[in-house]
Order: structure tokens, then C-alpha cells, then sequence
């Protein structure tokens, strides 16, 4: 296992659905899910969490250390479970341990011991039934809500079934049931990502979240989204992973002047417009990535930040 | 010493205990929640924390999202076993079959102004004094830097944070109803005493909150 993360880290996602949809409202009948007061998509935090999880599930399968605690129905229940055996480096301090209370010490082995062998608790962290306060793990990686960029338009698409579920709908209605499908023609959401590097890397608090750990955490944002296709989701794809890397663990700049950095526009045959300005009135609406246009400002950076893309 | 920090969101849930499944936020940030904002930025066992004002700079709107949650914690008694025998297997949580729908009325698009003081507790070392610490949350906050990233109420709600310094005067409101009783609201909780919460009545007067000292008579159990 490589060493902790230590370094502070933000992150702007970007990603589209084409007639799809990115994350259903259970409120609202499984309709794509809206800010009521703006119209604009929204992609709950734990939907993404759930693609990273999956996605790291089916990379990492059957490796020891890259299990995934909270696991979907869909994954295999595979024979070799091998627990993680090298612990991280601290824990070999065992005379550190020791000193602390019994249950307190317990409680503290077996969360890193939960923590070296699920990757998801390591990035996401847990919470664990035990009364003591170590029972809970909190992961340095977290996320906001996704928004889409401008307004979007719920479509309700009804499709027939040539089939019926029961034998009485079968007499009834001829053999043949409709159905609902909620479908965003087009949508470019932006999510916004926050890695802070002292859970990871903290002795006590830290979850020993690894920098390759890190680089596959990029990587299940870059593709998460290619592995989680299904008759719902239509066509979504990773657009764009744009990475603050600040220098230090507490981190070098604020990250809302960072996130200010990146800019999205609207494009349309040549010409480029800021999002909701009156240019763009007669336009028609966005329905492909190439109709957008992400900018990051790379001008008078703070010192300490670098900028990755991926 | 005291601070003053604004921080604003475009979602916050500041959950009542009474409506805790199906989560209903308070109307406005709760002194807990501001002190776990202050600790994100900087916090060491030498200092605690007190909240004294909070200023609600922007107007009080609800949205609710119904998400699918899981309805149980990882079992550390099953860690343990499996610890043992070092073997993974039936270790884990299938989501979708301990799945809560859960609504949550949650606040959007909120700002506010904390003011706070520490003081230096039992634990506080000779190297500790109360100048070194406020110097090092002053620097942290004007420079954007925090331990972890702090949040309003739930860590999905990431807050942006900026300090106000000394002299500079407190951003504008756009408050609607600035004079209101919010009730009873949680002050914080204690910890020495086994978690117990304690209750203040929180009354808005021209967008602020006067938060009495949490051992103050008026703060009840």
C-alpha cells in the first residue's frame, strides 16, 4: 500500500446524460430529479458515491484491501475473501495503542482494520456499532450534489409492453401493459468534490486513504459512468475532471475561488456566450457536449495550487 | 478573543432531533453545527470553542429531497469475528436490501455570520496560549485552509467559509422576517455527560441570535 494522501485536493466534475435518466426522484414518481426553483437537474451525492463504488468493485474484484462494504446485489459473491494483513504503518506503534483505554484500543484496531481491507470505508468512511467514539469513520473524500448548468426538460416517455405480469391483466387488456419512462434529453451536470487530506493521513483520525488509492478514485470518476449502463441511465458520460492539488494538507487557497475558476458556456455555430445571457435567448437548447464550452481560468493561481486535468 | 466567520451553502440540514427520520432541518444553523464549523478550520484539545451570535444573512427557504438510505451501521462485532479469523467473507452490507427511503426539508442557498471566543481548557500545555491560537485560525480562515472540510449540517452540504476581520463591517442581509421566535432549539451537546442535550429558546431580533453560554440557567436539559 502506498503512503496516505497529504495533500488537500478539490474537484469539479463534469458529466452528461442524452436521453437518460442520471438519478430518479422517489418522491416525484422516479422523475428525473429537479430544483424546483430553478429547474436545473440535480444528482444526489449518494447516487456518485454508488457508481464509484461499483465501478471500483469491478476493478478491483477479488483484491484484498479493495473490498466494498456497501455492496449492491449485482456483485459477485466471490469465494476468496482475504483479509488485508499488513496494517498501515502506525499500527505497528503498538505501544502507542496500548496505552489507551481497552475498549478505546479494541475499537481503534478494528476500525483500521475495516479501513485497510474496504476501500469505501477508507474513502467515504462508516459508522460502526460500537459505543465508542472510534466507531466512527469519517473518509476524506466527500461530495455536494451535481447540478446541471442550465435548465432541463424532463420528457415522460410511455413505451408498451407486449406481455402482461399477471394472467388477469392478460384477459383484460389483451395481453399488453404501458408503461412510463422519465427521460432528460440533454443535461450537463457539474459536481464539486472535496478531499481532505488530514482523514487520510491524521494518525489517529486519519483512514490511511493512499495516494494510488487517490488515482482510483480519478479513475472511477473518469469511467464510472461506461460501466453503469442500463435501460434508465440512456447515454451518460464523464465529460471533464478538472483537479486542485493544493500543496499542503490544510490546503493553499479557498476552494470557492478555485471552483470560480472553472466557467461553463454556452456555444452555438461559433459563437460563445455566458450561461443565461440575453445573447443566447433564440438559441436552441443545449442538446450535445460540443454545445458547451468549460473554461478554467489559469491566471494568477495561488501559490501552492496546481490545476490536473484528467 | 473572538472571530467572525461567514459561511454560506447552497443546501444546509440542521436536523431537529424530534424529526430525525425523516429529517426536518431548523430554520437556521445551530450553535453546534457553527462549532463544528470552527473545529474543521481549527481545533485543538487545549481550546474550546463558544458560540455567541449568529446573524442569518439570508431569507429562510425549504426544499425536500427523498433519497434511498441504508438502514443499518456496520456491525463491529462481525468485524471482529471476521478480524480473527482474517477472512473478509460475509462481511458487508447489501444496500438494497436495508434500504429507507428518507425525505429530508432541507434549508437552500443560506449565509451566515458566526461570532465565537474560545477558552482554554484542562488540557491546554505550557506551548498553549490563547494569542498563538487565534492567530492560527485567523491565518487558516483568511487563507481558505481547514482540517477537514467543513459543512452545514450534513457532509453533503459542503460550506464555503471567509473570514470577517476585524474592523471590516458584516455583509448585508437580505433577510425577509428579521424579528422572529425560532423556538426551542439544540444548544449543543454534552459530551462529559454522556452525550445529554441541552435547549435554548432561540429568538431572532433584526437577523440575529444571541447565544446564551452553554451552562448558562436559561440553556436547559
Amino acid at each position: 500500500m502506498s503512503t496516505p494522501v497529504t495533500q488537500r485536493h478539490e474537484f469539479v466534475l463534469y458529466f452528461d446524460v442524452t436521453n437518460g435518466n442520471p438519478n430518479g426522484d422517489p418522491d416525484a414518481g422516479n422523475m428525473p430529479r429537479l430544483d424546483p426553483e430553478t429547474n436545473q437537474g440535480l444528482v444526489s451525492d449518494v447516487a456518485l458515491k454508488r457508481k464509484v463504488r461499483n465501478f471500483v468493485a469491478l476493478v478491483k474484484e477479488d483484491q484484498p484491501g479493495f473490498e466494498i462494504y456497501m455492496t449492491e446485489g449485482a456483485t459477485l459473491n466471490n469465494q476468496h475473501k482475504k483479509a488485508w494483513n499488513a496494517l498501515l504503518p502506525e499500527v505497528t506503534k503498538d505501544d502507542e495503542f496500548k496505552k489507551l483505554p481497552k475498549d478505546q484500543h479494541k475499537a481503534q484496531e478494528l476500525t483500521r482494520w475495516m479501513c485497510t481491507n474496504f476501500w469505501d470505508i477508507r474513502t467515504f468512511g462508516a459508522v460502526m456499532t460500537t459505543g465508542v467514539n472510534a466507531g466512527q469513520v469519517r473518509g476524506p473524500v466527500q461530495f455536494g450534489f451535481a447540478k446541471s448548468v442550465e435548465r432541463i426538460l424532463p420528457l415522460e416517455i410511455s413505451i408498451t409492453r407486449m406481455a402482461a405480469t399477471t394472467e388477469k391483466d392478460a384477459e383484460e387488456k389483451g395481453g399488453r401493459t404501458m408503461g412510463r419512462k422519465h427521460i432528460v434529453p440533454y443535461g450537463l451536470y457539474r459536481a464539486h468534490g472535496f478531499v481532505s487530506a488530514p482523514l487520510a493521513s491524521h494518525p489517529t483520525k486519519g483512514t490511511g486513504f493512499s495516494q494510488s488509492d487517490l488515482e482510483l478514485l480519478w479513475q472511477a470518476l473518469g469511467q464510472m459512468f461506461d460501466h453503469d449502463r442500463s435501460a434508465a441511465r440512456g447515454e451518460m458520460a464523464s465529460r471533464k475532471l478538472i483537479v486542485f492539488r493544493h500543496q499542503s494538507a490544510l490546503g493553499n487557497a479557498q476552494a470557492q475561488s478555485l471552483f470560480d475558476r472553472v466557467k461553463t458556456w454556452r456555444v452555438h455555430e461559433g459563437s460563445v456566450q455566458e450561461i443565461g445571457s440575453t445573447a443566447t435567448d433564440n438559441w436552441p437548447p443545449a442538446r450535445k457536449w460540443e454545445d458547451y464550452k468549460v473554461t478554467i481560468d489559469r491566471e494568477g493561481l495561488p501559490a501552492g495550487v496546481e490545476i490536473l486535468e484528467y | 478573543m473572538s472571530v467572525r466567520l461567514k459561511i454560506w451553502g447552497e443546501y444546509a440540514c440542521f436536523t431537529r432531533p424530534e424529526m430525525k427520520v425523516e429529517r426536518v432541518s431548523y430554520d437556521v444553523i445551530t450553535p453546534s453545527a457553527a462549532r463544528g464549523i470552527l473545529e474543521a478550520i481549527h481545533w485543538k484539545p487545549a481550546i474550546r470553542w463558544h458560540v455567541t451570535r449568529l446573524h442569518v444573512l439570508n431569507p429562510i427557504r425549504f426544499q425536500s429531497i427523498r433519497r434511498n438510505e441504508v438502514g443499518a451501521k456496520a456491525s463491529a462485532a462481525n468485524a471482529a469475528s471476521a478480524m480473527k479469523r482474517g477472512n473478509t467473507e460475509g462481511l458487508g452490507i447489501a444496500v438494497d436490501e436495508n434500504r429507507q427511503q428518507r425525505a429530508a426539508l432541507v434549508l437552500v442557498d443560506v449565509a451566515y455570520v458566526i461570532e465565537a471566543h474560545f477558552t482554554m481548557t484542562a488540557r491546554a500545555g505550557a506551548e498553549d496560549s490563547a494569542a498563538k491560537h487565534i492567530s492560527m485560525f485567523n491565518r487558516r480562515a483568511l487563507q481558505g485552509q481547514c482540517f477537514h472540510r467543513p459543512c452545514l449540517g450534513t457532509r453533503e452540504f459542503p460550506a464555503e467559509f471567509a473570514l470577517i476581520e476585524e474592523g471590516t463591517p458584516l455583509p448585508p442581509s437580505t433577510l425577509v422576517e428579521p424579528d422572529r421566535d425560532l423556538g426551542w432549539m439544540l444548544h449543543d451537546i454534552d459530551f462529559a455527560k454522556g452525550n445529554e442535550s441541552r435547549f435554548f429558546r432561540a429568538q431572532m431580533r433584526d437577523g440575529v441570535i444571541d447565544v446564551p453560554p452553554f451552562d448558562a440557567e436559561e440553556v436547559v436539559r
